[in-house]
């Protein structure tokens, strides 16, 4: 990875100015011209080392809601299984993990009672449990990876 | 980096702030006045843009602008979702401490679901492989103490859905 690559990251997982020319602002702190700051931020999206730039929301903030959800499947309706779960368009991520509670999910609405009906009509499609699991409380998650 | 921030909580959020989120949750266009940007898409000006921007970063609807890393594609292929049990009774205490880790970029409290799930804290463990994720979960282990009263560590074997979470313009 490039020396300015790395900076770049480790200095603006957050507090990215909110300004007229913010790309100036930024630039300046870690020693960049504007034009070069975005056209490696053009590069990073490019070569995906790099998600995204621009704000992270929080959706349960905004009125939505998430919970994570697990479900034991056996694993020869494994397939089947994740065709139901992720039929659904508020599940929103999906990962196989190597547990018992082998399917993890995240279910996001704008609604919470949308949460549950989406539950419910997973339960019923596949006869199996769903664990939801809603965060309770969050203690402070900052994006600290270095590079 | 340590705020605590108390159950989630429902902020005043209207039509204009929908849509510019909607106009940005993809990412800011990467110009000189990318707020200019999304103003004209949303159609007021970018004064307006910035100071509705702001006030979301403040209220916590934004966490933060930034570089939104793509931690695989960084290096780091092992994320393990360790789950622990810990005394109800201080888990904000613990979860503070674990939160404020630099290898811990997310950490939760959700409820037990007994007798099968006894775990009521996660927090997801970043390293570039398995052993260095087992490393920090010792540490972790170690800093829990008496209060660690069993724990594992999950890793992710396959993305099956991946879409992120999406609001509507209106």
């Amino acid at each position: 990875m490039l020396e300015v690559d790395r900076k770049i990251i480790n200095a603006f997982q957050g507090g990215f100015p909110i300004c007229e020319h913010p790309f100036a602002v930024a630039a300046e702190k870690i020693g960049l011209s504007e034009d070069a700051l975005i056209a490696r931020l053009n590069q990073l999206l490019e070569d995906n080392m790099m998600s995204r730039f621009g704000p992270m929301y929080n959706s349960e903030k905004m009125g939505g809601a998430v919970t994570l959800a697990a479900i034991a499947v056996p694993e020869p309706l494994f397939d089947e299984v994740t065709k139901i779960v992720n039929g659904f368009d508020e599940v929103a991520h999906n990962y196989q993990r190597d547990h018992k509670l082998n399917m993890w999910f995240v279910v996001a609405a704008e609604d919470p009672s949308e949460i549950a009906r989406v539950i419910g009509e997973i339960e019923m499609a596949t006869g199996l449990d769903v664990f939801d699991m809603p965060k309770t409380e969050e203690f402070f998650l900052e994006m600290k990876v270095s590079v | 980096m340590n705020n605590i921030s108390p159950k989630s909580q429902t902020i005043a959020f209207d039509d204009l702030d929908r849509a510019i989120v909607a106009a940005t949750q993809s990412g800011l266009p990467l110009v000189k006045e990318p707020y200019e940007a999304v103003a004209h898409i949303v159609g007021v000006p970018a004064s307006e843009v910035m100071q509705r921007l702001q006030r979301m970063l403040s209220d916590g609807i934004i966490r933060r602008v930034g570089v939104v890393p793509n931690h695989y594609a960084l290096g780091f292929k092992a994320n393990g979702m360790s789950v622990w049990n810990v005394p109800e009774d201080s888990i904000v205490e613990l979860g503070q401490k674990i939160g404020a880790l630099d290898f811990v970029t997310h950490c939760y409290r959700r409820p037990r679901h007994l007798p099968d799930w006894p775990y009521n804290l996660f927090a997801m463990v970043h390293g570039k492989t398995r052993d260095e994720v087992f490393e920090k979960v010792e540490k972790i282990s170690d800093l829990l103490d008496d209060a660690d009263q069993g724990h594992e560590v999950l890793f992710s074997t396959k993305i099956l859905k991946k879409t992120g979470l999406r609001i509507k313009g209106s």
